[in-house]
């Protein structure tokens, strides 16, 4: 049986708790083992290493030395998160000097990290561990006629690319075609959502998420995945103020990827949170209403 | 032939000092040496057509020596964090980590683009992670907008509600149980420097 520690992080807490419960219910669904690394800690994120930089990785490094101790791979949705704890990990293992320094900073907790822990997407995860041929062999309602553009955003793939193409991401495709979605060609797939310009240049952001519509409308997509809480939430929460902007009239639903795994094996829109969206994927919501008949 | 090349200003001298050591640490950082002045940095950013400066010219003129100027530019506080830089950089300069390692002197340094407070989310946000361990992103919010722009506050309110009704923005933030052990953390990490 696989097994993973879970690493929610902050947003998945509130702003994405619809992804947080799609992906255990769709784990937990699939037969693999999520156990929540105890008391984690927020990783910092970006703004927290670029400004401080040994704390920055010091306070994401007692999540990772918490979960050494679990002997497990660490599963992290969040696409911040991801990076950030990679990102840890990487350069603990290149600066011996400041390695010891963070470890000097955990020992004040009581912890230590010196056993490199794997850090993973959940995206990678159910593509790479699991199989696309054993998910496939689980879905109970295909999702056919349903027509999804996959966003994958900047940091599940930049700046390594440690799963999947840089460029040209095919993880969520590849999965998305698994579960019967038609997967529409969706050139911005890796293109930026502006992040956290939402709140300090809003105009900005505004801007960016509309190329990331207009993209999925002139490729007719009923919804667009994703991957992350940030891109989720600029595309979602801030639609209405983009048709207000720019004079559109988007009704684009914004899923997590994880809901249509969800919904694909037959699992309800309440028990993995898209019942939360702000946008009501319809199709989607019509496929599950189908199975229940 | 180059034999008489001025000082640099005392001011702009530390700050290049200061510079180099925060490119000497991170991986790949000392790859700033070799940037061509292609832009292919500026012509990848979704976000250049913004900034006062672009990324290439950043470089350029850290090489001509004005480095205070980048400092005082929107452009280190506009970074989306989005590494299209970094991967399409043809001689692999870590871009994304450099705006950081400039962010970091900006901070130290307390210099800041004038009427562009973007580095109090920075603030805010460091100061809620040691409050309670994990980020609580309404106060995030109600804070970087009570000492930025005010108006903001109320015309995302609709937005903010929309969030709570659904369970999507917790009033009461979530702490950590274990809150001393991650101020130990910090409080010996910090002190070691801003690193």
């Amino acid at each position: 049986m696989l097994e993973y520690a879970y690493y929610p992080g902050c947003s998945l807490e509130h702003t994405a708790s619809p992804y947080d419960k799609s992906i255990r219910a769709v784990f937990d669904a699939l037969g693999i083992g999520l156990h929540e690394i105890e008391d984690w800690n927020c990783c910092g994120a970006t703004m927290y290493m670029s400004v401080k930089k040994i704390v920055g990785y010091a306070i994401s490094a007692r999540n990772l030395a918490i979960a050494q101790n679990m002997g497990m791979q660490i599963c992290v949705p969040c696409s911040s998160c991801y990076t950030i704890l990679r990102k840890t990990n990487r350069h603990i293992a290149w600066d011996l000097k400041e390695r010891a320094k963070i470890n000097e900073a955990l020992k004040a907790a009581d912890l230590s990290y010196d056993t490199f822990v794997e850090v993973r997407h959940p995206l990678n995860i159910l593509v790479t561990d699991v199989g696309l041929e054993f998910i496939a062999s689980k879905v109970t309602n295909p999702l056919d006629g349903i027509k999804v553009a996959p966003y994958y955003g900047c940091q599940i793939v930049r700046p390594h690319g440690y799963f999947d193409d840089v460029d040209d991401p095919v993880k969520m495709d590849q999965l998305l075609s698994a579960l019967g979605a038609e997967v529409v060609d969706y050139p911005t797939k890796v293109r930026c959502c502006g992040g956290m310009l939402m709140t300090t240049q809003e105009d900005v952001a505004l801007a960016l998420n509309l190329t990331l519509l207009e993209a999925a409308v002139d490729n007719n997509a009923d919804m667009i995945a994703t991957a992350c809480p940030l891109c989720q939430m600029n595309l979602e929460a801030y639609q209405s103020k983009i048709n207000k902007a720019f004079h559109q009239n988007f009704h684009m639903p914004i899923v997590y990827f994880s809901h249509l795994v969800g919904i694909a094996l037959g699992l309800k829109p309440k028990a993995i949170g898209s019942d939360k969206l702000l946008i009501e994927p319809e199709k989607l919501n019509a496929k599950a209403r189908e199975v229940s008949v | 032939m180059i034999d008489r090349l001025e000082p640099f200003p005392k001011e702009e001298a530390e700050l290049r000092a200061a510079f180099w050591e925060q490119v000497g640490s991170f991986p790949e950082g000392y790859k700033i040496k070799r940037c061509l002045q292609c832009g292919t940095c500026t012509g990848t950013c979704p976000v250049s057509y913004a900034m006062d400066i672009t990324p290439r010219q950043a470089i350029a003129l850290f090489r001509a020596g004005h480095i205070e100027d980048v400092l005082h530019s929107r452009t280190i506080w506009l970074c989306a964090s989005c590494y299209s830089c970094t991967v399409r950089c043809p001689v692999g300069i870590r871009v994304t980590d450099t705006l950081y390692a400039l962010k970091r002197i900006a901070m130290e340094q307390k210099i800041y683009p004038p009427k562009f407070p973007v580095h109090t989310l920075s603030r805010v946000f460091i100061n809620n992670v040691y409050k309670y361990g994990r980020n609580y992103e309404l106060g995030l919010g109600i804070r970087y907008f009570l000492s930025t722009n005010i108006v903001k506050l109320f015309t995302n309110i609709g937005y903010a509600w929309s969030m709570i009704r659904r369970g999507r923005l917790g009033l009461i933030p979530k702490k950590l149980k274990n809150i001393n052990q991650m101020h130990a953390i910090i409080k010996k990490a910090n002190e070691f420097g801003e690193g």
